[in-house]
């Protein structure tokens, strides 16, 4: 059975004026389980609504939403959906409820009732599997951003979720941070098969997902590998996205008529794709001068 | 400026003030504020400040410590000293317009600053040695029994538990806020008191927006981590009464009746 | 050119005399002149936060000096405190200290506390506005009304509405989306093209500081480690790495192809010159 999933989801804030202006149009969405998916959008796609639906913090106006077979608008079935799909949400310091780390990490199985005995092993494993065992006695404000993200990542571990929805969860993180979170959930997610669900709007934090789905204006706008998605340059900017800079290179390349393809995303791809197109107009040129290559 | 108080701060530790259970350390104080409430002479407060002195000592929480955490509260401490010494009525020293001073007036202002000082400093003694979430623990213990009476012991404490949590935050955030108004030539250390007050306009509005967001995105962070109430909650840390809570327990039950008895003899 | 701004031998402590006692930064000199566009770099904890505050007198040093067109900014309280009109500073996240009712109010704030007339107000306020792209029918509303992405753009304006010679601006672009960063850099360098005046842009990112700055200095473990033009810094890859910094993707691209043997400058760090070198080297016609 799939992880999650979304039939003809609609949604609309009641509260907002404006009223019945949809931020989700039907969106149709299974996520497989054990998969990483990215979801990028620019801000105000509707990435974070869409997100909130998978645990029932948000409730559909429309269609359905199953996670692992149960439905979120089903309330007697609320703590189940809940404890399966695990939130991390952007602001590091608004997500963390108590003033001890291990405390902290504690909070979720203490909601579940979860015996003493078996929180404290709890407790230990999810902040041994974040790398924070060392800090279970330190006061959250102590620590640096991407050390509170990694606590609050260890909060949901305990619940032992089955899938991880992050929110946007590297936004507020320097570039240290960011790596150390999401080294964390790609081990997490080898290690223990947890899915993983990425709302982002950092093109190399998709580059890791195994499947990206582009949002816009409340719609998938695209939806497949990344790969296969950053080539497609000018209508990601069109949408208020950009490729990674490899592949812009590459397309600025392209339209100067040199042969080179757009899937080479990493540097080392990037660089061999033009030493190999250069060589190769060469050897098609008419007569040109004589050039050296050291390695091709 | 903000970062100088001290009020509610833990100092970790691992002495016998700091393992006894919260609770025993709750009913301490409450035991001790009675105590001193009920002493009267220079004996019955002496008793009273040579328990605190032992147990400041047990605790190996620096003195210094506990006197600078008095200092907010000096103001007061002063406030209460004046109004003794000139309201108390008896023997006249010096008068000078509607005031009189008063033998027994100054009397009563230096045991009430002794008193309010010993309460000050025991209740500080408690809160240096006990982290902020044992205490909420232990009152939500102590006051288990009132949920019967549908008060909302879990939640009263849960709230407090979170307010304390929230305090370095906020006071990190006004800090924050108040140095990014002085860059904009905003002026908070000059002019009159009304001035001063009215140039906080911009640092508590932000501040305030700022706290209901947070209260917004962290209950629903408590919701997406099965938050549902007290009902049916376990504990990480369960409370357990030692040995050593009964011995410091009837200790402070007898400095007590000592005080009492001391007090009720008029020492 | 005469430096506009000087910091000699910058020391700054946190609790002196305490077991926690920390020095943030130390020993900076560093001078800049009008017009520059330079960008800091440094991870957190380098030093940098600390380091900016200095610069408008929002902390006193330790040790050392800090000087506005060769004036000690601390050589009295209104000195101190008129230093902050001249030097501006946007801080991180600058959207949470607003408060005012309307837009216009809120970036009227800085102005008002220079004293200035009511007219010249009004047209700094508008003109400061522009420059962010505010619509004129937005001054009327309430900030709390506006996305975050105008929200921001509101307090930048009060800043600018300062019309401060030294713009410090900490990670302008934090948390927003690649267009709304696009945009909000734009409109910071056309404000810089169109006032001449000198801008600090703090900043994680190599390839955002790469694309605007004329000048970089990075910050490392309180000190400034780096301090040159974008080539140099760039053409130091190893060292910035061994720093956690970096350089952006585009140079890792021109390291690799100058590595295989082309004739490519290895710091080059902007998409537009590497395609121009590339370009060139078509059809055998580039030497190598």
């Amino acid at each position: 059975m799939e992880m999650l999933k979304t039939e003809r989801l609609s949604f609309a804030y009641p509260e907002r004026e404006g009223e019945g202006q949809l931020v989700l149009k039907e969106i149709g969405l299974t996520v497989e389980r054990g998969s990483i998916v990215a979801i990028l959008g620019h801000n105000g796609s509707g990435k974070s609504t869409l997100a909130k639906q998978f645990n029932a913090v948000l409730l559909p106006s429309g269609g359905k939403v199953w996670v692992d077979g149960f439905d979120t608008a089903d309330e007697a079935a609320q703590l189940e959906v809940r404890r399966r799909v695990g939130m991390v949400f952007q602001n590091p310091d608004n997500q963390i409820v108590a003033n001890v780390v291990e405390e902290d990490v504690a909070f979720a199985p203490e909601n579940l009732g979860v015996p003493t005995e078996e929180i404290r092993t709890r407790v230990d494993d999810a902040l041994a599997a974040v790398g924070m065992a060392n800090f279970a006695r330190y006061a959250p404000h102590l620590l640096s951003g991407g050390q509170k993200q990694r606590i609050a990542i260890a909060g949901v571990i305990a619940m032992e979720p089955e899938c991880i929805v992050l929110d946007e969860a590297t936004a507020m993180l320097d570039p240290q941070g960011r790596r150390d979170v999401l080294e964390t959930v790609r081990r997490l997610n080898r290690e223990r098969g947890v899915t993983i669900v990425m709302i982002t709007h950092h093109m190399d934090e998709a580059e890791c997902a195994d499947r990206l789905i582009v949002m816009n204006q409340g719609e998938v706008y695209l939806d497949g590998a990344p790969r296969e998605i950053f080539q497609r340059v000018d209508e990601l900017r069109a949408i208020g996205l950009s490729a990674p800079e490899t592949v812009k290179l590459l397309d600025s390349l392209r339209k100067e008529g040199l042969d080179v393809p757009l899937s080479a995303i990493s540097v080392e791809e990037c660089a061999g794709a033009i030493c190999a197109a250069l060589k190769a107009e060469e050897k098609n040129a008419p007569k040109g001068n004589e050039t050296e290559w050291n390695q091709f | 400026m903000l970062k100088d108080i001290t009020l509610g701060q833990y100092f970790p530790g691992n002495t016998l003030a700091h393992r006894l259970d919260p609770r025993t350390k709750l009913m301490m104080v409450v035991l001790y504020i009675v105590a001193l409430f009920c002493a009267k002479g220079f004996l019955s407060y002496g008793l009273m400040a040579l328990f605190l002195l032992l147990c400041v000592r047990i605790s190996k929480v620096g003195f210094r410590a506990l006197v600078r955490g008095m200092k907010p509260l000096i103001l007061i401490l002063i406030f209460t000293a004046v109004l003794n010494m000139f309201y108390t009525p008896g023997r006249a020293i010096a008068s000078f317009w509607v005031f009189t001073l008063t033998v027994e007036g100054v009397w009563a202002a230096v045991f009430m600053v002794i008193r309010i000082a010993l309460l000050i400093m025991g209740t500080f003694l408690m809160t240096y040695t006990t982290s902020p979430i044992a205490l909420t623990d232990a009152i939500e213990n102590l006051l288990g029994p009132l949920k019967r009476l549908r008060v909302p012991v879990h939640e009263l404490a849960m709230m407090m538990s979170i307010a304390l949590r929230f305090i370095p935050t906020l006071i990190e955030e006004a800090d924050k806020i108040m140095s990014a108004q002085k860059a904009r030539g905003a002026d908070f250390e000059t002019g009159n008191l009304l001035r001063r007050a009215k140039a906080m306009a911009p640092v508590l509005v932000p501040l305030f927006i700022s706290a209901f967001r947070r209260a917004d995105e962290l209950a629903t962070a408590m919701e997406c981590r099965c938050y549902h109430g007290g009902e049916g909650r376990t504990k990480l840390h369960v409370l357990r009464y030692q040995k050593r809570d009964l011995f410091c327990l009837v200790t402070m039950a007898l400095v007590m009746i000592g005080a009492v008895i001391l007090g009720s003899l008029g020492y | 050119m005469e430096p506009i701004l000087t910091v000699e031998n910058l020391t700054h402590t946190y609790s002196a005399g305490t077991p926690f006692e920390r020095s943030a930064i130390r020993g900076i000199d560093f001078a800049v002149g009008p017009g520059e566009f330079v960008g800091v770099i440094g991870h957190t904890g380098s030093g940098k936060s600390t380091f900016i505050q200095h610069l408008n007198g929002l902390l006193k040093p330790t040790a050392g000096r800090v000087c506005f067109r060769g004036q000690d900014i601390w050589t009295s309280p209104r000195i101190t405190h008129e230093t902050r009109f001249h030097v501006g500073l946007v801080f991180q996240y600058p959207e949470y200290q607003l408060f005012e009712e309307t837009v216009y109010q809120d970036v009227a704030f800085g102005p008002k506390n220079m004293g200035l007339a009511q007219e010249e107000i009004d047209r700094r306020v508008r003109e400061a506005a522009g420059f962010v792209g505010l619509r004129e029918e937005w001054l009327d509303k309430s900030p709390f009304e506006l996305s975050g992405g105008q929200k921001r753009r509101v307090a930048i304006a009060g800043v600018l509405a300062m019309e401060p010679e030294v713009l410090i601006l900490d990670e302008p672009t934090a948390g927003l989306d690649p267009a709304g960063c696009e945009s909000i850099l734009a409109e910071l360098r056309q404000y810089h093209r169109a006032k001449g005046n000198t801008v600090l842009l703090v900043s994680h990112s190599m390839e955002e500081v790469a694309c605007h700055a004329g000048r970089i200095v990075v910050l490392d473990n309180a000190r400034i480690v780096m301090d040159g033009t974008p080539r140099e810094v760039f053409s130091r890859a190893k060292e910035l790495e061994a720093i956690g910094l970096g350089v952006p993707e585009i140079t890792r691209v021109a390291m690799r192809l100058h590595e295989a043997g082309l004739a490519v400058d290895p710091a080059t760090y902007t998409l537009e010159a590497l395609r121009t070198q590339l370009l060139s080297l078509r059809g055998g016609r580039g030497p190598c």
